[in-house]
């Protein structure tokens, strides 16, 4: 009894060292936790303040005729006037006359610089669409040149951009601006087009279809072959040295570089399947090969995760092994496997380098309409804008990286709510 | 029987296993070639076991253990922790194949039919052997389907009334219709612990078995709920053939007409349950009942 008091003191004593150290080791947690934050967020705002802008585009209103003599055009109906038509003529007749003094060639030459390209297409879609306006004037907001656009840009943020402008240039847009004759407006073309030479026409759809085809591929493949792969390993192989190879080199699969994917697919799928290469076809391919390890190992996790106890029970009523499965084992791992599954394409949507080795980064300007038409994808476009030399293009990557993360973050989340709708709680 | 101190109170460990073949058996009155007192055999043998030894790997867990099981009646088995009742109970189902590396010799009938011929189908026999385990299992569905889960799985009911005749008449048997029939399109894992193992025992006798095995069903539950499974037991021995693994000794008592008490995978006797708590033939297993291991 009389040792009592002398345990207490030491109890006491270690106490204080003991909630030292809990302090301590909680602070390094919480260190850790707000270092990684700060990078993510640090990170985001970087992307998010030089991504917005692409959302925007400068555009210039003129003062446009639609002349006939001009157009070449009498009627729309007529396939061959529409062809040869001279829509440009339209946008570069009205800067003549806004700017009347410039007169010299060269000079001409750099005034229509400032409209983009992609404005006589414009005006050739507005007149086909309202035939109607042949003869008649109105005042037209057309695209500026993606030069135009940085500068404006840069202009409204008071630390103008004229490298890629000319004295003369410079001169014009100052009269444009003063006459508020230059304006941001929504940039449509970013999210309805595919990508393009001329940054302010280039967009992001096509890759987005692109790798929507690349996707819906790889997880029809590797969704069924991987969860039968999952559940013959676990429930119906012997346990002997054959599943253990298998096993061990699934896992090592799992760890294989991606890019080594690629070559596996330029050597089996385009050269060997003669496959044509740049298609959502054989990106879905690499992919689906490259996910499955992925998707074998998160699924016998979720079947390993099920009570060995409903096993018996099942086994126990007198229910075959495949009854036991089907009915029990599966219902209960599904929603593990699911999650599994949405991250491993999550993964396969950020994935570039095996996409690189089979020819999916590809310059290419249409929107893919299946699974056979040459197409992109969502990282391999920010890769190709990435290493485009135009200073416009720093903003359209920047904003294809936030597509791509809000995609990545849609499918993330999809999966923790899937997983907490259909998780039994019984 | 002061040399069981070498044992001490409580579950053997392995080195304990080790020593069954070692040669110091005989300091606990274990012979190597131990064979059974009591009542081995009886006249209305429903299952019998003849000769079996079960091994998990090269660790042997059962030896040569003979015994009968009587038509109706409840025979407990009885045993220390780990001396193998449980493996022995499970192989008269052969809920034993499940088990990676577990092997069985032997002999093991259920009305003259090899258990282990290959002829035998293990899913018919597993119908005709029920089980109920230690822990309440209950699927993660509703109280109905989880009854009507094996009519269903081996075609018994023709229609779907055939099918709820069938859940409320094991429901009943179980003793649980009236707590559960308002609400028996509810998750079964919602019910009680008592209720939960009742219901296991209901989804066992929905196929009507000839012979339900029990695997510790009272382990985990309270005082009342064991009372009442104890009565549903009493009751279900009319009409089954139940072998019941337990570690109350008080319940052995209760609810079987035989009890066979086992020790490191050796069956040490197995005579009427009366006998065995009042007037044991061994000295093993009067040690046992009197408390002084196990």
């Amino acid at each position: 009894m009389s040792k009592e008091p002398i345990y207490l003191e030491k109890i006491q004593r270690s106490l204080v060292g003991r909630y030292r150290a809990e302090r301590v080791f909680r602070g390094c947690g919480m260190l850790a936790v707000s270092l990684g934050l700060a990078a993510v967020l640090l990170v985001f705002v970087d992307i998010f303040i030089k991504g917005t802008g692409a959302f925007s585009a400068t555009y210039i209103a003129l003062d446009v005729t639609y002349e006939k003599d001009l157009l070449g055009i009498e009627n729309f109906a007529d396939q061959r006037q529409v062809n040869s038509g001279d829509w440009e003529a339209v946008y570069k007749q009205a800067l003549r006359r806004d700017f009347p003094d410039i007169r010299k060639r060269g000079e001409r030459r750099k005034l229509y610089a400032l409209v983009s390209s992609a404005a006589g297409y414009d005006i050739k879609d507005r007149l086909l669409a309202n035939p109607g306006l042949l003869g008649s004037k109105e005042t037209l907001w057309v695209l500026a040149d993606d030069d135009i656009d940085s500068y404006y840009k840069s202009w409204l943020d008071g630390n103008a951009y004229t490298a890629r402008l000319t004295d003369g240039q410079i001169r014009v847009l100052d009269t444009l601006i003063n006459t508020e004759r230059m304006q941001l407006r929504f940039n449509a073309n970013f999210l309805t087009r595919g990508d393009s030479r001329e940054p302010e026409q280039a967009g992001i759809w096509g890759a987005v279809i692109g790798s929507f085809l690349t996707l819906m591929l790889t997880l029809v493949l590797s969704f069924p072959v991987g969860i039968a792969a999952a559940v013959y390993l676990e429930e119906f192989a012997p346990k002997n040295k054959v599943t253990d190879f298998i096993e061990v080199n699934i896992n090592n699969l799992a760890a294989v570089p991606s890019i080594i994917f690629g070559l596996l697919g330029l050597a089996i799928f385009i050269n060997l399947f003669q496959i044509p290469r740049s298609i959502p076809v054989v990106g879905g391919l690499v992919l689906a090969v490259m996910t499955l390890p992925t998707i074998i190992i998160t699924s016998r996790a979720a079947i390993k995760s099920v009570p060995p106890s409903i096993r018996e029970a099942a086994l126990g009523m007198g229910a075959s092994r495949n009854q036991t499965v089907l009915h029990h084992v599966l219902p209960l791992a599904l929603p593990g496997m699911l999650t599994g599954a949405i991250i491993g394409m999550a993964r396969a949507l950020g994935e570039t380098a095996p996409l690189l080795m089979i020819g999916m980064v590809a310059f290419i300007v249409d929107i893919p309409a299946g699974f056979t038409d040459p197409a992109t994808v969502l990282p391999v476009q920010i890769f190709l804008w990435a290493d485009s030399p135009e200073r416009a293009f720093i903003e359209k990557t920047s904003a294809a990286i936030m597509v791509l993360l809000g995609f990545l973050v849609t499918m993330n989340t999809s999966a923790v709510w899937l997983r907490k709708r259909l998780e039994r709680r019984w | 029987m002061n040399t069981s101190a070498t044992f001490g109170v409580g579950t053997p460990s392995e080195s304990d296993f080790r020593d069954t073949r070692g040669g110091d058996m005989s300091e606990i009155g274990l012979t190597k070639g131990h064979v059974t007192v009591g009542s081995v055999e009886i006249q209305a043998a429903k299952m019998t076991a003849r000769g079996v030894n079960i091994f998990y790997g090269d660790k042997q867990a059962i030896h040569d253990v003979t015994v009968d099981i009587g038509k109706n009646q409840v025979i407990a088995m009885i045993g220390p922790s780990g001396c193998g009742k449980s493996t022995f109970l499970r192989s008269l189902n052969r809920m034993n194949d499940t088990i990676d590396g577990c092997k069985i010799e032997g002999d093991i009938r259920i009305d003259g039919e090899d258990l282990y011929s290959p002829k035998l189908d293990v899913v018919e026999l597993r119908a005709r052997v029920g089980m109920v385990f230690q822990k309440p299992n209950p699927f993660p569905k509703s109280i109905y389907d989880n009854v009507a889960y094996g009519p269903k799985i081996h075609g018994l009911a023709e229609t779907r009334v055939d099918l709820d005749e069938m859940v409320e008449k094991s429901l009943r048997r179980a003793g649980l219709w009236d707590e559960v029939k308002d609400r028996l399109f509810q998750a079964g894992t919602g019910l009680s612990g008592g209720q939960q193992q009742r219901l296991c025992i209901a989804r066992a006798i929905a196929v009507s078995p000839e012979v339900i095995l029990m695997d510790e069903p009272c382990s985990a539950l309270d005082p009342i709920a064991t009372a009442r499974i104890e009565e549903l037991i009493e009751e279900l021995s009319h009409n089954f053939t139940i072998a019941i693994v337990t570690h109350n000794m008080q319940q052995a008592a209760r609810v079987s007409q035989r009890t066979a008490y086992f020790h490191l995978g050796r069956l040490i006797e197995v005579n009427p349950t009366e006998q065995v708590f009042t007037n044991p033939e061994h000295s093993l297993t009067e040690s046992y009942i009197t408390g002084r291991f196990g």
